[in-house]
């Protein structure tokens, strides 16, 4: 049972003299919460493009569910149960918003048959259907039929969630859920991705607010300069001097109220 | 129907398809400046299955859509390896490619042209219009043209999302060079002669402002901006006709500088079915 679900071993990623990771690997056990944290730059959404396939490794490989996924086309990775969100919201900004979680099951069902069927005319359209009910078990009280591109940050940004969510993925990687959001947002987003994980769907979080991750992750990673410096519960992070030094600044706790 | 009123429905029915062809590839984020081409070899092939096979015109205009569609298809390979810019002088290129091939064939009548026996009335030419736009209505209503539209807006989250975004593209590619064939072949038959001067770069250039300025987001775009650039013109003839250019081009500029998207928006076309949805609820 706690065999990992997801394995980074000595990943390795240079863009031309810069090395931005080097040698780094950490375990995902089903179900976990994961946060990913480290000052800007430190390589963290780097960790996400290698996961998704948008980068290739220099070295290292990436195993998902027991599958070697290190050199995998982007395309098939979702299938296998990984999906993503994005730092900058992603939405297709012309398509509605129904259109944008749809688009989020996609991999599910790409037979030509189903293709082919005119769900804007339909009614009782079962992907339709399986949309919109996830769109009102997250909480989005918007219009379902309005493009994106109009909606405020914060909706926008849940959106970009359940789309992720519609894979049924195994492991779902959020990069910065909680950015742009005020308390309220984020602490609702901090209820809904715990009973999201309550559901066997493991969690890879990149996050600046460290209450954000404090509240909600199990174990942490922390990166800076490309290596990994740390790894351990959000409160043992709060002792280690050498992550208080690269990520706060200073290798006390001042003005944090973290716990 | 009258002479001249049958004249601007058959090529307003040409436009159509025509424009519906560069729609698709537009809808998927591809910029096709090549109509013109794709519309050639459709009257061309069309044309010599006619006139040297003797095929009836079904086969004949048949013949003309797989062989645009096919080219369509074998061409979309490498514009797909180029973006943008590059893209549009691609297809541009390719335009002119075919162009130069047929002035310099003579079994094809080079710069004279030819001649195409076979006639086909203007009302075939409008239930195959109709049928066009069922088609790209419907298309654009189910979940390949949700794909296409997805593949325009982000190719990279649409390839996340497990979406074979090369195959889209091609796809888009192949349909789109077909439906240009079959405005081509069904150009051949109507008018009853082709010749590689008609099929030149400011005709791709038209189709493509079609397209553009009637709105790639929808189904309806095509539909308003092929009917605005062959009607507006007729009507403003009615005024004064000096002028007649002026103001039309006066129009477009207006249309761009206001609906820089397209005239016809998924926004729009929301909130007039929102509309609509109420009044028809009271």
């Amino acid at each position: 049972m706690n065999d990992p679900i997801l394995q980074i071993s000595n990943v390795s990623k240079s863009f031309g003299g810069l090395k931005v990771l080097e040698d780094v690997s950490f375990n995902l056990t089903p179900g976990q919460r994961f946060g990913l944290i480290g000052p800007n730059g430190a390589g963290k959404t780097t960790v996400f493009n290698i996961l998704s396939g948008i980068y290739a490794v220099d070295h290292g490989s990436v195993v998902l569910a027991g599958k070697d996924i290190t050199n995998l086309p982007i395309r098939e990775r979702i299938g296998l149960g990984l999906s993503r969100s994005f730092q900058n919201i992603r939405l297709m900004p012309h398509l509605s918003v129904i259109e944008n979680v749809l688009m989020g099951q996609h991999c599910q069902s790409s037979q030509i048959t189903e293709m082919l069927k005119p769900i804007n005319w339909m009614k009782g359209n079962k992907w339709k259907q399986r949309a919109m009910e996830t769109l009102e078990n997250a909480g989005l009280k918007v219009d379902p039929g309005s493009t994106v591109g109009e909606l405020p940050y914060g909706v926008r940004k849940k959106i970009e969630v359940v789309r992720a969510l519609m894979s049924k993925p195994s492991v779902l990687m959020l990069d910065e859920p909680a950015a742009g959001l005020n308390a309220r947002e984020t602490s609702e987003l901090a209820d809904f991705l715990h009973e999201i994980s309550t559901r066997n769907v493991t969690l890879l979080l990149v996050e600046h607010d460290m209450n954000f991750i404090h509240a909600l992750c199990e174990r942490v990673a922390v990166l800076n300069f490309g290596s990994k410096i740390f790894e351990g519960t959000p409160k043992e992070v709060n002792r280690d001097k050498a992550v208080l030094e690269a990520y706060l600044g200073t290798s006390t706790l001042e003005g944090s109220d973290a716990a | 129907m009258g002479g001249y009123v049958e004249g601007i429905i058959a090529i307003l029915c040409i436009n159509l398809i025509f424009a519906y062809g560069v729609f698709l590839t537009a809808a998927s984020g591809q910029l096709n400046l090549g109509g013109a081409g794709f519309q050639a070899i459709g009257a061309y092939v069309a044309g010599v299955c006619s006139n040297s096979l003797g095929f009836p015109i079904f086969f004949s205009v048949l013949g003309g859509v797989l062989g645009a569609g096919l080219i369509g298809f074998l061409i979309s390979f490498p514009v797909l390896r180029t973006r943008g810019v590059y893209m549009v002088l691609a297809t541009f290129a390719f335009a002119l490619v075919v162009s130069g091939i047929i002035l310099n064939t003579d079994f094809l009548g080079g710069a004279t042209g030819m001649v195409v026996a076979a006639y086909t009335p203007v009302e075939v030419l409008i239930w195959v219009t109709l049928l066009t736009i069922l088609l790209v209505f419907w298309l654009m209503a189910s979940r390949i043209g949700l794909v296409m539209r997805a593949v325009h807006d982000d190719d990279v989250v649409s390839e996340i999302m497990g979406v074979n975004v090369r195959g889209v593209q091609v796809f888009a590619f192949t349909l789109g060079g077909a439906l240009a064939g079959l405005s081509g072949a069904l150009y051949a038959h109507h008018y009853s002669f082709i010749e590689a001067q008609y099929f030149s770069a400011l005709l791709s250039i038209f189709v493509l402002l079609f397209v553009l300025i009637g709105g790639t987001q929808t189904a309806w775009g095509p539909l308003f901006g092929a009917s605005f650039f062959t009607l507006v013109p007729e009507v403003l003839r009615l005024g004064d006709t000096e002028w007649r250019y002026v103001i039309f081009g006066i129009l477009i500029v207006l249309m761009m500088i206001f609906r820089p998207e397209g005239i016809i928006t998924r926004t729009l076309v929301h909130r007039v079915i929102m509309v609509f949805s109420r009044s028809g609820g009271h």
